[in-house]
């Protein structure tokens, strides 16, 4: 046992600026991704605030219909690209997957930290974009009014998309690498933690469906720039070509949010039940599954974009059935709970809202993979109110309580009992109330990004804000008692839930090499049963 | 402020019942599911939650793959049978009746422009009869627009190089809004117009009120005033198609495909002659691109449907 915990672990290796920009460990590497992605959505947030403001009213009376159009497409490029995709993998992936597999570190170290460069090159573009007055195309770009059209930074936002797709790639790759090769002894692809299956399937996307969106949105620069056509007709290109380029790359993107959630929740479920995970090998078997049929699904963003019937029929077929692997995980979560022995711990009330959220944002998922409902529901609030629920609903409370779960190894520290849960319960409400009005104002017709509406639709306005105020306010507990743990809180045991997995056996927070000695597996995971 | 309804409810259109019977099937089942989910876990949580006196369970569920196979098999029947149901709406809803009544619409940032084949043509009101399939054939002069009305539970994209159609049939006279849901820019919120629909009397005296020329003798006017027909005449001295039942009709193309010649086709041969061209014939014709606008490409096009419809398969209906 180590008799100086202080002078070993990650967070004492070092005090200067450059122990941090210049470090290739990868829990210092998650801690800078941490930081840089709570100041995007801190911007990202502050947009949504604007924008539940102005619809308060039907009239655009708070800000003009160009401030309007910049606030919704900067609130999604932020959350998107600076927020959502890099959340669990880029933070929690790289903090706990060295550790999960029993490894000193990531493949590539140095790939790493280039990563986490790149991400934040990326990053400053869009700052840029922004500072210097946004840009009003959506976060889609359709074109050809991206192309040909838009006033704005256009240019600037889309390189810093482009750039931050290659820590994307970067990352995805340093992951399956690192998977493949650095598992301990006995640690074999039957033993992995859901958590890393997810990643690898997460991974999988990174690498092969990240270029595409390069690739599309470089198409969409040059015809803007050099008028070349590519999409813009009058040019002589074709405008539907590019939405199929870009749901490409952007229905995957979808898997690449919920995934690692789902691989959080499959930790934090056995733990907090002291069951072993029920149907392991589906489980694993469905990140897989999700990975694939999200590849063969893009067109059910197109079905009135006068793509061909029959092209319809089949991305309505494919939707369905990636529907089915996100269903069996639902179930699974369920019955790991069944005769289970359970605690209400944060983390838990955590993946208790992701289920029950994630399950109404798929079943709601349902009405748009059927072709004839689409047709109703396409571009209005209902397809808003469907994606926020399996963005914000699914991978944010994945996120957070995957934070709350693994904070105790981060930082060393424990957080209080009480407010995280007062914080949980106000997101859970404040997101419902935001949100499901939306869905209502969808069926009723409310077409999306629009700074004008019919006063029909104002009472559902006026709740879907105050629903929002109170999320924000959820969202802004953390950000102290966090806080608080980690300069005050009372100090962690290197297992304070008694959890399985390698990263528990290490101390909290882990040393530099993350283990004295190559830890050597010989269990199952998620053998509760025998440690209740 | 003049105030129409968004009109929701009720069956305004011979498709409006049946995609709100799928809708609340769809709610029917998102409930029922997500509160047995939701029960289940909650029951769960309190049933075995850790407290003094609970007994920790060892036993290990056997069977997992036959209740896995349960839970894979009754959501893949469900599944199909959305799927079909959902597919069947849409081919409805993407099969023009035949006989239905044709309305040209060009979008532009920020307005909605009809044209009806009598002449008439209005912006923003779209004056309809009740009780008969009407057909809105869609093009955009610029970027894509999104046809939508959400009574009438349909709509359609709107896209700058080639036409799409939606089409219905209204059961009940009033008005409808029409909202564009395809981000167009900046005023895009306020890209909003209406349906106006009334009885086949009213319709045909509106109609027939400060009466215009019909959309086929614009074209005409259009024709000559172009001088198209100084090549695509019979015994032109330069060889070109001529336009006798072109419509409709199959196309054999300088590269060896066989097209139809529907109304997409006809605007290219327009605006990009050399795109496609027919076989034997050489790339002679100048571009028209920035010499005629949409609304007028749509009266060339009216006028050379009235000059004969090939039989065959009617084309642009089947290619939404
Ligand atoms: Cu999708
Ligand atoms: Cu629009």
């Amino acid at each position: 046992m180590n008799e100086h915990p202080d002078k070993e672990n990650y967070l004492m290796a070092g005090y200067g600026w450059r122990s941090w920009f210049l470090t290739t460990d990868h829990k210092r590497i998650a801690i800078l991704y941490m930081l840089s992605i709570t100041f995007f959505f801190a911007i990202g947030a502050f947009f949504a605030l604007l924008i539940r403001l102005e619809l308060l009213t039907p009239a655009g009376d708070f800000v003009s219909s160009a401030t309007y159009n910049r606030l919704f497409t900067m609130h999604g490029i932020i959350m998107v690209w600076f927020f959502l995709i890099p959340s669990i993998p880029s933070v929690l992936g790289n903090f706990l997957i060295p550790l999960m597999i029993g490894a000193d570190d990531l493949s590539f170290p140095r790939l790493n930290l280039a990563s986490w460069y790149i991400f934040m090159l990326g990053g400053i573009f869009t700052l840029i974009s922004i500072l210097f007055g946004g840009l009003d195309t959506g976060w889609t770009f359709y074109t050809p009014y991206s192309s040909s059209y838009a006033s704005g930074q256009v240019l600037n936002a889309g390189l810093g998309i482009i750039i931050s797709g290659f820590s994307s790639i970067l990352t995805g790759l340093n992951f399956i690498v690192t998977i493949h090769k650095k598992r301990a002894p006995g640690l074999t692809w039957g033993r992995l933690p859901l958590f890393i299956w997810a990643h690898y399937a997460t991974s999988l996307i990174f690498v092969l469906a990240t270029p595409v969106l390069a690739v599309t949105l470089l198409l969409m620069i040059v015809e803007r720039t050099l008028h070349i056509g590519i999409f813009d007709p009058s040019l002589g290109g074709d405008p539907v070509l590019f939405q199929h380029l870009f749901w490409f790359y952007s229905h995957p993107a979808v898997y690449i949010m919920i995934l690692p959630a789902m691989g959080v929740v499959s930790e934090i479920v056995p733990c907090f039940s002291r069951r072993k995970i029920f149907g392991y090998k589906m489980m694993a078997c469905a990140s897989l599954a999700i990975a694939t049929l999200g590849f063969l699904v893009w067109g059910h963003h197109m079905f009135v974009s006068g793509q061909s019937v029959y092209a319809g029929i089949i991305f309505s077929l494919f939707s369905f059935l990636v529907a089915i692997p996100s269903g069996i995980k639902v179930f699974n979560w369920v019955a790991t709970m069944f005769r289970g022995t359970i605690t209400f711990s944060t983390p838990m009330i955590y993946a208790f809202g992701f289920i029950g959220l994630f399950t109404i944002g798929g079943l709601t998922g349902l009405f748009l993979a059927a072709l004839g409902m689409d047709i109703h529901v396409q571009d209005t609030y209902f397809v808003v109110a469907h994606f926020h629920y399996i963005m914000v609903g699914g991978a944010i409370m994945g996120y957070l309580g995957g934070i709350h779960f693994w904070w105790p190894k981060i930082c060393g520290r424990l957080y209080p009992k009480g407010w995280p849960g007062l914080s949980a319960l106000l997101i859970f409400i404040g997101f419902n109330l935001t949100f499901f009005p939306q869905f209502l104002l969808g069926y009723m017709g409310m077409p999306r990004r629009y700074h004008f509406y019919p006063e029909e639709f104002q009472a559902l306005h006026v709740l879907s804000s105050a629903g929002a105020s109170i999320l924000g306010v959820g969202y802004i507990f953390p950000f102290f008692y966090l806080a608080w743990s980690f300069f005050r809180g009372p100090r962690a045991e290197p297992n304070p839930w008694r959890a399985t997995g390698l990263e528990w056996k290490t101390e909290s927070p882990p040393p530099v090499h993350n283990f004295d000695q190559t830890p050597i597996v010989t269990e199952d995971p998620y053998s509760y049963e025998e440690k209740p | 402020m003049h105030h129409e309804a968004i009109r929701i409810a009720g069956p305004v259109t011979t498709m409006s019942g049946v995609v709100d019977q799928l809708y609340w099937f769809l709610v029917f089942l998102t409930v029922l599911t997500s509160g047995l989910i939701i029960f289940l876990m909650l029951f769960f949580a309190v049933k075995y939650r850790r407290r003094p006196g609970h007994e920790v369970s060892h036993v290990v569920i056997e069977k997992t793959g036959l209740i896995e196979a349960i839970w894979i098999g009754v959501p893949l029947i469900v599944f199909l049978v959305i799927f079909f149901w959902g597919a069947k709406i849409y081919f409805q809803q993407m099969q023009v009746p035949a006989g239905a009544l044709p309305i040209y619409c060009v979008a532009k940032q920020w307005m909605w422009k009809f044209q009806h084949p009598e002449g008439k043509r209005e912006i923003n009101e779209l004056h309809i009869p009740i009780g008969v399939p009407i057909q809105v054939t869609l093009i955009s002069q610029d970027v894509i627009h999104s046809f939508f009305v959400p009574a009438f539970r349909t709509k359609m994209d709107v896209l700058p190089n080639r036409y799409t159609n939606l089409w219905f049939q209204v059961n009940q006279p009033g008005e409808y809004k029409i909202f564009c849901s395809e981000y167009c820019g900046l005023w895009h919120s306020l890209m909003q117009g209406k349906v106006i629909a009334m009885t086949l009397d009213e319709y045909e005296s509106w109609v027939d009120r400060g009466k215009k020329e019909p959309m086929a003798l614009k074209g005409e006017q259009l024709i000559a005033k172009y001088g198209c027909w100084q090549c695509h005449q019979r015994g032109s001295t330069i060889a070109s198609p001529i336009f006798d039942g072109l419509y409709g009709g199959k196309v054999h193309l300088s590269d060896g495909r066989t097209i139809v010649a529907d109304e997409t086709y006809i605007r290219e041969s327009i605006v990009d002659p050399g795109r496609r061209l027919v076989a034997g014939y050489a790339n002679v014709m100048p571009t028209f691109k920035d010499q005629i606008s949409e609304e007028e490409i749509l009266q060339l096009i009216a006028f050379i449907k009235s000059l004969g419809v090939s039989p065959g398969p009617a084309s642009s209906e089947k290619t939404p």
